[in-house]
């Protein structure tokens, strides 16, 4: 298991490969990257502010879940902080499991809880001022799957 | 005392980030109407409960929860994570 919450630029593709471990028990690896979007064509940057320790703490805790309920045989998360460029990746999961099924669950109850039990606050910069993202009562509601 | 934290606007309403508080405070509730009723920023900042989520000790807690042994209460808006 390993997380990291980084100000720093990271390279997916790198990361992947560097969690990517033969196992005679691994037969699936799933890993998602999230981007900076900027739909209107107006976003200068995107910053992100969180709260440190206790995202660390958060995070950790719903790692242990999903390696717990899905078996993982290893679990990435790298999530940043500090000030985004359109296109940049501002986090990614990677889980490797026995099963590809456990392995695409395991990742997607992952990304539904960074996204509203890890203490991050998004904020959109544009060219005519700033607005804190708002989170969405889909995103809450998401957790009820699980 | 305490230490109490805020983010995202409700820092921004505040305009500090963390302060020390000498409270009686029985809960984070009781904390939040003590801290409203110290003048409009802090009035402002914590005129919606339901828009606010409460940490104790790095731990997302509920605004009824006791503060008994609570070293650190953080205030902010729901996560934007992922």
């Amino acid at each position: 298991m390993r997380l990291s919450v980084q100000q720093t630029a990271f390279d997916p593709a790198a990361e992947l490969a560097a969690f990517s471990v033969a196992q005679s028990t691994v037969g699936a690896e799933v890993s998602f990257t999230g981007r900076v979007r900027d739909d209107t064509g107006t976003l200068v940057a995107l910053e992100i502010e969180h709260y440190p320790g206790m995202t660390e703490a958060a995070i950790s805790a719903i790692m242990a879940e999903a390696v717990t309920r899905w078996q993982l045989a290893e679990c990435l998360v790298i999530h940043r902080h500090g000030r985004l460029a359109t296109g940049e990746a501002i986090m990614m999961v990677a889980t490797a499991a026995r099963h590809r099924a456990e392995a695409f669950a395991a990742a997607e109850y992952l990304m539904d809880y960074l996204k509203s039990r890890a203490p991050f606050w998004k904020r959109e910069i544009t060219d005519t001022g700033s607005t804190w993202v708002e989170a969405k009562a889909t995103d809450e509601d998401a957790l009820t799957r699980w | 005392m305490i230490d109490v934290l805020y983010f995202a606007w409700v820092r921004e309403r505040i305009g500090v980030a963390r302060e020390a508080v000498d409270t009686h405070a029985a809960t984070a509730g009781e904390l939040v109407a003590e801290l409203a009723a110290r003048d409009a920023r802090y009035g402002a900042a914590f005129a919606d409960t339901s828009a606010l989520r409460v940490a104790l000790d790095h731990k997302l807690s509920n605004f009824d929860t006791p503060l008994a042994g609570v070293r650190e209460v953080a205030f902010f808006p729901p996560m934007t994570g992922g």
